[in-house]
């Protein structure tokens, strides 16, 4: 008698559970960006296939102001966040286990962990005496708060590829008179390029739609993208929010389809 | 072979003065080396041979500079360069694992030391080219180094480090990777590199034939010491102990009783009662009761006479020569090689009474 292996894929139900949790995850997805093709007013009544509202979108001078804020901050925020990342994960890797390496780790995650709400209130109330003190209120708060959860998306990746790489490589490049910044910019800098590239896409991405800690550290006038629709949402629905939003999924399947692909040339 | 004296007037280039490694802390630590000293002379073919785990890598290591001593001095021409980094040593590595630089090319590779060292732009394209002549490579300059075989990967290894013309080459064995045929043709190319660059070789084994075959002189470790250091010749016909003796060829071991000592001569009564003469290490005091070895090819099995007998166990035909097993009559074994003539077998067969006739001076007396 052939004993068949357990496996989850011919059990049952597995296909139809499957198909409905596809289903559930991207029918409304699907629905939203079919309503941006909408021609009519309504989000709700179809008046037939048109770029309408992408044009209302993007002619809409709110709109390229928050969109060019939210290019700004995640831009900047991406860029820090990844030289951080980059020099932590260096650090964190490049030496000998130690006792108190774990808690690092764990210390650079913290982003991760800490219920969001709780750092957007702790921003809100650090960055408001800062603002008193300082007279400041540009973008630096956003870009600030931005860097600050950004950086343990970039570490992931930069640290990944910093594990599998062979130490080796660098002390031979040590052996052949390199010095360690040498080492550094020749070797390590170049061989390490796929994982901070896909650091900072993820961190770009991460930082392009963050809603919670914008909303608590912006000052009047700052909206972001994510901000702004939320607070059109609030008013009247048009299929003008449909189009933002599907312009935005096209933007990030993109980043996040090049995140993908760089990472799988890694050998 | 250079002759002794020849060899004592040349200058040292390496020298290991009481070195010792220890890794980890207190009572977990590992002593890697245990005290180590040798001098490594200029232009020497120089192995460090031992079992795995013995301590060579790290021996090495610590002349390149990866590692730092725990305790001692490690000299470069009379220099104490224990607490330079490596990219201040002129000391090279060929890496057991290649560690090419994946992102360069081949000739880039070969390249990186002289432009670290700074060197002007035509100096280096000259000396990469000679270097990849000198490896049999100049056509493959421009491939990538995932496009190439793992013998054309060693020989750029090679090249990459012997481009910057270092003083002194580390090789941690660099031929373990390659099949057998290759290993050979290798073996032969790096001793042909190293008459033609002039440059000494350190070069890491664990293969007792490969040691004895390429080696001006060897060191024979185990357990983070170097238990003798000396010429092919002398460590496989000298053998100071019995861990040189057994992991360098085959050979029989005897217990023996030292009857009269002179000079390094000594004679010794076997366990058949009779008396052989040998050789002894210099400056050993031999016990009363002593191990003495005896190579297989150094004594013949004959149908009469003889300073040793006993029983043929097995026979084992190996085309150029015959192993003859011999249980002797106080019960150890001993082994006798004998080259085989043509149409002539070697006249024994299993059960036959035989007795040993060891070749005069082919009796060394152990230390320990
Ligand atoms: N970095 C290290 N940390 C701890 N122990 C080590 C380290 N490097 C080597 N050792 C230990 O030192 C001993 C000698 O190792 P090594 O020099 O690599 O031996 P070999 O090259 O002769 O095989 C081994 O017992 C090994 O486990
Ligand atoms: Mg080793």
């Amino acid at each position: 008698m052939v004993r068949r292996r357990f496996e989850i894929r011919t059990q049952p139900g597995f296909a139809f559970l499957a198909l409905v949790t596809f289903f559930m995850l991207y029918l409304p997805i699907a629905v939203l960006v079919v309503y941006a093709f909408n021609a009519s007013d309504s989000i709700t009544i179809w008046g037939g296939l048109s770029l309408h509202w992408f044009r209302v979108a993007w002619n809409n001078s709110a709109v390229q102001d928050a969109a060019w804020r939210s290019l700004i901050i995640a831009v900047f925020a991406a860029t820090f966040a990844t030289i951080t990342a980059t020099m932590a994960a260096l650090a964190t890797t490049r030496t000998p286990p130690y006792p108190g390496l774990t808690f690092k780790y764990a210390f650079i995650n913290q982003p991760l962990m800490v219920p969001e709400i709780v750092t957007a209130v702790a921003l809100l109330i650090v960055f408001s005496r800062v603002k008193v003190w300082t007279g400041y209120s540009g973008l630096g708060y956003l870009i600030a708060a931005h860097t600050a959860f950004c950086i343990p998306f970039a570490y992931l990746p930069i640290r990944a590829r910093l594990e599998s790489m062979d130490l080796t490589l660098e002390r031979a490049a040590a052996d052949l008179y390199a010095t360690p910044w040498m080492a550094f910019k020749r070797i390590t800098l170049p061989l390490l390029r796929p994982g901070i590239i896909a650091g900072f896409m993820l961190a770009f991405v991460i930082s392009l739609d963050d809603v919670v800690i914008t909303e608590f550290v912006k000052s009047g006038g700052q909206d972001t993208l994510p901000t702004y629709m939320l607070g059109q949402i609030r008013r009247t629905v048009t299929p003008e929010v449909n189009a933002i939003a599907t312009a935005f999924l096209a933007l990030s399947v993109i980043l996040v389809t090049a995140f993908f692909f760089i990472n799988r040339q890694k050998n | 072979m250079p002759k002794p004296e020849e060899a004592e007037q040349k200058r040292v280039a390496v020298e290991a003065r009481s070195i010792v490694k220890a890794f980890g802390q207190g009572s977990n630590a590992i002593r890697a080396l245990d005290n180590v000293s040798v001098a490594i002379r200029e232009n020497e073919f120089f192995t460090l041979l031992g079992p795995s785990g013995c301590g060579k890598t790290t021996l090495l290591r610590l002349i390149a500079g990866f590692e730092y001593p725990t305790e001692g001095a490690i000299l470069l021409y009379g220099d104490d360069i224990a607490g330079l980094p490596p990219f201040k040593r002129p000391v090279n590595t060929v890496f057991q694992s290649y560690a090419l630089f994946p992102h360069l090319t081949v000739s880039e590779n070969v390249a990186f030391g002289l432009e670290m060292l700074g060197r002007s732009k035509d100096e280096i394209k000259s000396r990469v080219a000679a270097m990849l002549k000198l490896v049999h490579m100049e056509e493959l300059g421009n491939r990538r180094t995932d496009q190439i075989s793992g013998g054309q990967a060693q020989r750029v290894a090679l090249a990459r480090a012997l481009a910057p013309g270092p003083k002194v080459l580390l090789l941690d064995e660099p031929l373990s990777a390659l099949d057998y045929k290759l290993r050979k043709e290798m073996q032969i190319e790096l001793k042909r590199m190293q008459s033609e660059t002039g440059i000494t070789f350190i070069f890491v084994t664990h293969d007792q034939e490969e040691a004895l075959t390429m080696s001006d002189r060897i060191a024979v470790m185990s357990k983070g010491r170097i238990l003798q250091v000396g010429s092919p010749w002398d460590i496989y016909d000298k053998p100071a102990d019995r861990f040189v003796a057994d992991f360098i060829g085959e050979t029989n071991f005897l217990t023996a009783a030292v009857v009269d000592i002179a000079n390094s001569r000594a004679t010794v009564r076997l366990s058949s009662g009779k008396e052989i003469p040998a050789t002894v290490a210099e400056g050993m005091q031999p016990k009363h009761e002593a191990t003495i070895v005896v190579r297989p090819e150094h004594a013949r099995a004959v149908k009469k006479g003889g300073q040793l007998s006993g029983t043929v166990e097995n026979v084992v035909y190996f085309g150029t020569d015959t192993h003859i097993h011999i249980r002797l009559e106080d019960g150890s074994p001993f082994t006798v090689r004998q080259q085989n003539a043509r149409s002539e077998f070697c006249g024994f067969e299993i059960g036959d009474p035989a007795g040993i006739e060891i070749a005069a001076d082919a009796a060394q007396v152990l230390r320990d």
